[in-house]
């Protein structure tokens, strides 16, 4: 229904030396993201932390065609980004949902936008709903729920529209703590079920809390202090599926934890280093 | 102390909308009868002070013109504008019946306002969309802005005539740039991310204008509306009582022809109330239209 041609042995989504200059408005130029490679292979996850500010982000804006890269290649299933495309999933960090919209219709946004007509738009938003535990609030406007059920609808937005590739920057990180551990397994949940046949949607996740990056991902991207460049990618083995406050105890995930942390923690300390001379 | 259980009522209302629970558990039963009563007590207590200040005033006016404190002549007092509304009411006024001067206004007023609310709306949201536009034409409605534009009313009043349609030009003018700049600035601070969502989730760039610009905006532009509409009533007055046939205004400028202040201030009563009218009417209309909004005292989260 998508792509025609099968991708072949294409990775979901790459990125070649790909950077990102943005100018200030006062003229000068920052440099967002410099010489970036990263692979997302298909139905992987792939968690990428790095220190706050550093240009992770821009990075999600890069694979979703909001932006281009200044130099450099970004592609999906082998073809170059060249603007927004349907297969593509985005998760904000912040709420991005409709205000105006009462849920059933933000969640039906999606496919009306890409002209699914409204019947069919109108059922399938009401299965996500179902799928998020959100089918008794589908009249309520979103001022009216938790920011825990907004990023729900947030999520059934995104999944209604069926995505290869599943964008999210930093999505749980405005929700407190058991929220948030709640809404990883939802999340996890989602994404082993939500592909027909099986195959799971490819996802970059952004985050700067290590510990939801390697409780979700399949391997953990470690960025640089900014302009964001991957320092060193770690893969996480550990079995799925998973539950994020259970594997969060097991020894392999504090190995794991130990041996990023040693790699991240140096660009944490960069950034902080900066931010100090910065305002001294 | 008012503001505070309000808030609570707020807060057991909103229980069973938020999934959440709160730590603020349902008050004893007791305690918040006492305070609904104590806000319906205060809220008494308001009305009745009002209605005294009003009475008070008038009082004085009416007391200080009968014993010729203040000369009666120039300054006519409440019973006497009171005998002028029901003699217009009742008998009519030297134009026609005063039914007719108020729909001519009112239909001058809402005409303009039409007009310049689509306009305004239009234009601002173009330029917020459009940098372009926003360029070009950015400075010339500096320009027109910083004018005192009731000056036109004359002018106004040489191209179109003693008609309605002179009328509807001043007010047009008057509430073009408030609405104007409220759209503007409406359409540029719309959030980037329900933009970028919206453009994700596949919409083109007349949806993006139509379903997120716009309906973001909205909440700037009914501000300008209220203000606006008093602006459309001014220009279509003083359209009026520069040169009309027919409306409050002309009233107004023949009252104070043949030195009848209570005829000028009798004038002015109608048109208070019917502001006020259309003001309400406004504020129903927006009520319905905003229903997605968070009530004042932010309940929902």
């Amino acid at each position: 229904m998508i792509s025609g041609t099968p991708p072949g042995h294409a990775p979901a989504i790459e990125l070649r030396g790909a950077s990102k200059v943005f100018r200030t408005p006062s003229g000068a130029s920052h440099t967002a993201v410099r010489d970036l490679d990263l692979t997302v292979e298909q139905g992987e996850f792939v968690a990428v932390v790095g220190p706050t500010g550093c240009g992770k982000s821009t990075t999600l804006t890069l694979v979703s065609g909001l932006e281009e890269p200044t130099e450099g290649e970004v592609l999906i299933g082998g073809k170059p980004v060249t603007g927004i495309r349907p297969e593509v999933g985005f998760v904000f960090q912040q709420d991005a949902v409709f205000p105006w919209r009462t849920v059933l219709s933000n969640v039906m946004a999606g496919p009306r936008f890409r002209g699914v007509p409204k019947a069919e738009a109108r059922e399938r938003a009401r299965e996500w709903l179902g799928r998020v535990g959100l089918a008794a609030f589908a009249d309520r406007y979103p001022h009216q729920l938790s920011g825990g059920q907004r990023k729900r609808v947030a999520l059934a937005q995104t999944f209604v529209g069926d995505p290869e590739i599943l964008l999210m920057d930093e999505p749980f990180s405005a929700l407190d703590v058991q929220t948030r551990a709640l809404m990883s397994d939802e999340l996890l949940e989602l994404w082993g079920g939500s592909r027909p046949g099986g195959r799971a949607a490819s996802v970059i996740f952004v985050t700067h809390d290590l510990e939801e990056a390697i409780a979700l991902a399949d391997k953990v991207v470690v960025m640089t202090a900014g302009p964001a460049t991957v320092k060193e990618v770690f893969p996480v083995r550990l079995p799925r599926p998973r539950k994020v406050e259970a594997v969060r105890l097991e020894a392999e995930f504090v190995e794991i934890y130990r041996e990023i942390w040693s790699s991240l923690g140096e660009e944490v300390r960069i950034t902080r280093e900066r931010g100090a001379s910065r305002v001294g | 102390m008012s503001a505070e259980s309000v808030d609570a009522v707020d807060a057991v209302d909103a229980v069973d909308a938020v999934e959440s629970v709160r730590l603020s558990s349902p008050l004893p039963t007791g305690r918040t009868a006492a305070r609904a009563k104590a806000v319906r007590r205060r809220r008494l207590v308001v009305y009745a002070a009002r209605v005294l200040v009003l009475v008070v005033v008038l009082g004085a006016w009416e007391l200080m013109a009968r014993n010729d404190v203040i000369d009666p002549f120039n300054f006519s007092m409440p019973s006497k504008i009171w005998d002028q509304i029901v003699q217009w009411t009742l008998h009519g006024t030297a134009q026609g019946s005063l039914g007719e001067q108020i729909w001519y206004t009112l239909y001058e007023a809402l005409f303009g306002w039409v007009i310049g609310v689509t306009a305004g709306v239009v234009l601002g949201i173009a330029l917020g969309r459009v940098r372009f536009l926003a360029e070009v034409f950015g400075p010339y409605i500096k320009v027109l802005n910083a004018l005192p534009r009731i000056v036109l009313a004359p002018i106004f009043l040489i191209w179109f005539g003693l008609g309605p349609a002179s009328k509807v030009a001043s007010a047009v003018v008057l509430v073009f740039f408030p609405v104007f700049f409220n759209a503007f600035q409406g359409a540029r601070e719309v959030d980037r991310n329900l933009v970028a969502n919206a453009r994700i989730l596949g919409a083109s760039n007349r949806r993006v204008t139509l379903q997120v610009v716009i309906p973001s905006a909205t909440s700037w532009i009914f501000t300008s509306l209220h203000v606006s509409f008093g602006f459309a009533l001014i220009g279509a007055i003083v359209g009026e009582y520069i040169g009309a046939t027919k409306g409050i205004g002309l009233l107004v400028s023949v009252s104070q022809n043949s030195f009848n202040t209570a005829g000028v201030y009798a004038a002015m009563v109608i048109l208070a109330v019917v502001a006020l009218l259309a003001e309400g009417l406004l504020t129903f209309a927006e009520k319905r239209l905003f229903r997605w909004k968070p009530g004042g005292s932010g309940a929902g989260e």
